[in-house]
């Protein structure tokens, strides 16, 4: 019931931020900071509650961790079943720790309707909590559009100069690749009607559908597409930097640090697990995806002047390294992929956090009209110093820990697609010092009104720190939870390509 | 005591952090306490512990300090290992990183950035530390990529000037490549031997792999590129003249004591492994010699101060290399430590010259400081005679030691080193001669004080006696130690010491006495376009620049909007254009759809009639 609730507060909440805006126009945020509360209560009851069985109905293997099962369509076989396993808790719980982050950095960003604004911001939040609970595919394919509407709204109407292109463009890429999608699940299940003559949409049946090599091939492109639109990985990553340049910070939190996991995810729960052989044979191909996302991204990055766009493609280069573990397909990249994972959705919500902080201050994105911040603000700037240090995978931060798992666990599968890889590490600073560069240090000039860090913003920054550094230093808390679910998931597809 | 280890890298970490978050609201005549206080602590610390650990028959202590990661069979700890090598460089990290810290209190003092300043410093202590006691690779390497972080803050300490903090991103840059290749030499160890725990990797790789085979000549060639990058040897080594952008006790502590030579600790703890790979170690000791006659010679060039002693660090550091290669790797440790005392001494009177001296770099511009800067002087002259070699100062020890070894090997080799002793002793008395004899150009504005003077005095004792600190690292490297056994060549030998000899006498003449005029010299063409290739480092930066950087930055400039989205924008276009297309044929007046369909049907009816 626990998982139910996770997706109803959320959507509840937003109705109620929503009307509360009638009452007193500042009250919604205060409704949001409540039901992100009552949430993460809801996400440590789950998480305390984990190893004991009767969160968990018969029948489910033992790396899940609870689940619920209601009936919705009983003719095509369309069940509501959610389930939660080590992995998707951590993602729901970077989902609620960025959601509180989001509804902090449009404190007095969002000036305008801000009823609708956290409606829409606490509702993106429930279907991406959906989508990482949904194990039913209609149900899943139901939050994955769910999700995408209110961040449509989210762009274009709080958005910034160029919101309506920017909206649009994100609507489109991720409507046309999510259609690919929906073809493929429904082909899936029809496949396995034809098998065994059930209807069914359950994530569990469709496991061990069996396919011709040729079809599962097609399907799991269609699924390949879907996701890797979502994470993005070059050459599907162009809406990413209008989206981002135009959100407003709270929807670039929830993008960067939230939605492009969504994608990770789906490669992972589903490409992999639904059609291990195809995906074999197509690792090669997504590997290199992931290298060549890594290196363009990064020399993309360096390029831009704009620091939102800057860091949109940062975001890219990292993500190359999440599809480069993912189709490593074994126990060390997996883990290095979740890790990353985690860990860019703290940095990434931190640099485009400060970006926000910056543009609400100076009215302006161009890094060519900074320069010299630091000496005027010197609180903001060290947080950028330090987040742009995690970026270029600084040892005892998060991302380090991530990329390095994933590059040690793609060694032993591709040596030399992952010592191209590593070139990216070499990028990275001249991208990440870039930043530091050209907005905080240079000659001091003269800011009228800049003012640093407020107590709020302090504490906000403060936490990402000590999240950044624990990711960094003890990994392990993660990796545990993770573990049995990735186990699990390397157990399965060895026992469908064997068998 | 030894129990106690884990604090030598906690304490400067936690200045470090009370610096970092107190920031400059910290009253400035406790700033310096902190800073330095954390350091001397340390040190003390260290003197305590290496006091325990010589006593004893010195085994190795390993100290756990609990798990980083431990991920299926790969698993990294938090844990350090103390041996003879790691204790040497405890001592010079803790040592002359106290003695640098406490003259920067007052070299520093009237700085904007004081706290700011110390907090780095600690950074960079602390993660040198960890550098030097980790007992497996990762951890290493993490202590390995902050000490850059702790280079990079520093050289660009003085942010304003966009020259710095392209300096400072410069040294990252190029020592990141360094690492990459050092961490996919990590991924190679890994893969292979299933270990990343430093004294396990090399039992196993011995036990495992044969001398010679490609697997140790890649591991070991992956690792020798991460040892270049920091160590500033061939051909990543033009970041570190730059490098001298940052306040000078950064220069002294960082880009001469301790950071630069971590490439050699590296390839003196894994040893074992460059012992497989005989090609590669070979490679190593001709590395450090045509590193070191190149940044002689570049030393010999220039007039900035600093950039003098920034080539002869590199110009060292190479002998330390040509010691690693021919397998005298106590030596190698033995010029690393004589080396830190030395290097740091030259900086930091070095520093002392340009604060009293109006910030000037110029030598030509000092002068006759002789009479007015006594203590500078002194400092020069024994540091200098140190870095040249001469008998009786600790650097001829240690340097004598590496060109016999050299002999060994190889004769060419060997005459590198005594041309470059011999140019060593051209360029520091040339620095000598001009800077403070003569007649002096310009009034000295200050003299240092206690905490500056202090430090020299002490570096001064070291520079001439630290040779007897040498601690026995026959344990370490005991399959080697009948090796170092050397004969003693009498002609060999006495050539060795001659060499430096010649270049003082070649620098008096030239600069002290006049006998000889450079200007004579610099009339010639050939000589000024030599003069002229070797002050620009021997075009390394123009190399990069044209065959790396420029064009990195062209087609990251041409690329900026993203040639793959002109797919997608070519597709919204197309669809644009028959939107307007179909849109104005829907004109409303009937005679277009009229005439439209007669001529649709009239093109049916043909088709059908033709076909």
């Amino acid at each position: 019931m626990i998982l139910l609730a996770l997706i109803l507060v959320l959507f509840l909440g937003g109705l109620a931020a929503w009307f509360s805006e009638r009452w007193n126009p500042e009250a919604p945020r205060w409704v949001a900071v409540i039901t992100l509360s009552i949430e993460s209560l809801l996400v440590i009851v789950q998480y305390s509650a984990s190893g004991r069985i009767d969160y968990l109905s018969a029948g489910m293997p033992q790396a899940w961790i609870a689940d619920f099962q209601g009936a919705w369509i009983p003719r095509f076989g369309i069940g509501f079943h959610l389930a939660a396993d080590g992995l998707s808790l951590l993602l729901i719980a970077l989902t609620e720790f960025l959601g509180f982050m989001a509804v902090s950095s449009s404190w007095t960003e969002i000036r305008e309707r801000q009823g609708f604004f956290f409606f829409n911001l606490l509702s993106c939040l429930a279907g991406t909590i959906g989508v990482f609970l949904a194990l039913d595919l209609f149900l899943f394919f139901f939050f994955w559009e769910l999700m995408i509407i209110p961040m449509y709204f989210l762009i274009s109407i709080w958005g910034h100069e160029n919101r309506i292109y920017a909206a649009i463009k994100f609507f489109i890429f991720t409507q046309v690749s999510s259609l690919l999608m929906l073809v493929a699940i429904v082909a899936l299940v029809l496949k396995h009607h034809s098998n065994s003559g059930v209807y069914t949409f359950d994530y569990f049946d469709l496991l061990n559908t069996r396919l011709e090599p040729d079809v599962a091939l097609w399907l799991m492109a269609g699924f390949f597409i879907a996701f890797t639109v979502k994470l993005p990985a070059v050459p599907f990553h162009t809406w990413l930097p209008d989206a981002h340049t135009q959100a407003p910070t709270g929807g670039s939190v929830i993008l960067a640090g939230v939605m492009l996991k969504t994608g990770a995810y789906g490669l992972l729960r589903f490409v992999v697990p639904l059609f291990p052989e195809a995906a074999h044979e197509f690792a090669p191909i997504a590997m290199m995806l992931g290298t060549i996302s890594v290196l363009y991204a990064a020399v993309m990055a360096f390029a831009q002047s704009d620091l939102k766009r800057l860091i949109a493609y940062t975001s890219v280069s990292h993500m190359g390294f999440i599809l480069l573990g993912i189709f490593s397909w074994n126990f060390l990249a997996l883990q290095g992929a979740v890790i990353t994972m985690l860990a860019h959705g703290i940095s990434a919500a931190a640099l485009f956090m400060i970006a926000g902080a910056l543009q609400e201050r100076l009215h302006t994105r161009e890094m060519e009209r900074m320069g010299g911040l630091w000496s005027a603000i010197p609180h903001l700037s060290a947080f950028t110093l330090f987040f742009a240090m995690a970026s270029l995978g600084l040892p005892g931060l998060g991302n380090f820990i991530g990329e390095f798992l994933v590059l040690v666990g793609a060694f032993g599968v591709n040596a030399s697609l992952t010592v191209i890889t590593a070139l990216g590490l070499i990028l990275a600073p001249v991208y990440a010092l870039i930043i530091i560069q050209k907005a905080f240090h240079g000659p001091t000039r003269q800011y009228a009104g800049l003012r640093d860090f407020s107590r709020r913003e302090l504490a906000s920054f403060g936490l990402l720190v000590l999240i950044m550094v624990w990711l960094g230093i003890r990994p392990q808390a993660v990796l545990d939870i993770s573990a049995p679910a990735i186990k699990q998931d390397i157990q399965n597809t060895q026992a469908m390509e064997n068998g | 005591m030894i129990e106690l280890l884990g604090w030598v890298p906690f304490l400067p970490f936690l200045g470090f952090l009370i610096l970092a978050i107190a920031g400059e609201r910290l009253s400035r005549r406790l700033i310096p306490w902190i800073g330095a206080g954390s350091v001397g602590i340390s040190a003390l610390l260290t003197a305590l512990i290496g006091a325990q650990f010589l006593k004893g028959a010195m085994p190795p202590y390993r100290l756990a300090l609990g798990s980083w990661m431990a991920v299926d069979n790969l698993s990294v700890p938090f844990g350090f290992y103390l041996d003879p090598l790691s204790m040497t460089m405890l001592f010079v990290v803790t040592g002359v990183g106290f003695l640098i810290h406490v003259y920067s209190a007052e070299f520093m003092e009237s700085d904007p950035g004081y706290a700011r300043f110390f907090a780095y410093m600690n950074l960079f202590v602390s993660a040198m530390l960890v550098l030097v006691l980790a007992d497996n690779l990762v951890l290493l390497y993490l202590g390995w990529e902050g000490v850059g972080l702790g280079s990079y803050l520093l050289i660009g300490f003085w942010y304003e000037d966009p020259n710095n903090g392209y300096a400072a991103r410069k040294a990252f840059v190029m020592t990141r490549a360094g690492d990459t290749s050092m961490a996919i030499g990590l991924f190679l160890l890994f893969t292979q031997l299933h270990t990343f725990d430093i004294q396990s990797v090399m039992t196993q790789a011995t036990n495992l792999w044969t001398p010679g085979t490609v697997l140790p000549v890649a591991a070991a060639a992956l690792l020798l590129g991460g040892a270049v990058g920091k160590s500033a040897q061939l051909p990543l080594q033009s970041w570190l003249p730059d490098a001298m952008a940052g306040p000078t006790p950064v220069s002294a502590l960082i880009h001469a004591a301790t950071m630069v030579t971590a490439g050699v600790y590296l390839i003196a703890r894994t040893h074992a492994l460059f012992m497989l790979a005989p090609s590669v170690q070979f490679a190593v000791a001709v590395i450090g010699a045509v590193t070191l006659l190149m940044a002689g010679c570049s030393a010999l060039a220039q007039t900035d101060i600093k950039r003098i002693l920034a080539y002869s660090t590199i110009s060292q550091i190479g002998y330390m290399f040509l010691a690693l290669g021919v397998g005298a790797w106590s030596a190698a440790i033995f010029h690393l430590l004589t080396h830190a005392f030395f290097k740091a001494l030259l900086f930091l009177a070095a520093g002392a010259v340009i604060l009293c001296f109006h910030h000037e770099h110029n030598i030509f511009r000092m002068g006759g400081l002789r009479k007015s800067m006594p203590l500078a002087f002194l400092s020069f002259m024994i540091g200098s005679a140190a870095l040249s070699g001469l008998p009786f100062t600790s650097g001829y020890y240690s340097k004598h030691e590496i060109l016999l070894a050299a002999f060994e090997v190889s004769p060419v080799l060997w005459t590198a080193g005594c041309l470059g002793a011999l140019i060593t002793g051209i360029y520091s008395f040339r620095l000598v001669f001009v800077a403070f004899f003569g007649p002096q150009h310009a009034q000295v504005e200050k003299s240092p004080g206690w905490r500056m003077s202090a430090p020299l005095l002490l570096l001064c004792i070291l520079a001439l006696a630290g040779a007897m600190l040498e601690i026995p690292l026959a344990s370490v490297f005991s399959a080697l130690a009948a090796d170092e056994n050397l004969h003693e060549l009498n002609t060999v030998s006495a050539i060795t010491v001659a060499a430096p000899f010649i270049g003082v006498l070649i620098a008096g003449l030239f600069y002290l006495t006049g006998a000889f005029s450079t200007q004579r010299l610099e009339s010639l063409v050939w000589i000024r376009q030599i003069q002229r290739f070797f002050f620009s480092g021997w075009g390394m930066d123009a190399f990069y620049n044209i065959l790396l950087v420029r064009p990195f930055k062209t087609i990251a400039r041409l690329n900026k909007n993203d040639a793959v989205d002109s797919i997608y924008s070519a597709t919204a276009f197309l669809s644009l254009m028959f939107h307007r297309l179909f849109s104005s044929l829907q004109t409303g007046q009937v005679r277009w759809y009229a005439s439209s369909m007669v001529l649709g049907t009239i093109v049916i009816i043909a088709i059908g009639w033709l076909s």
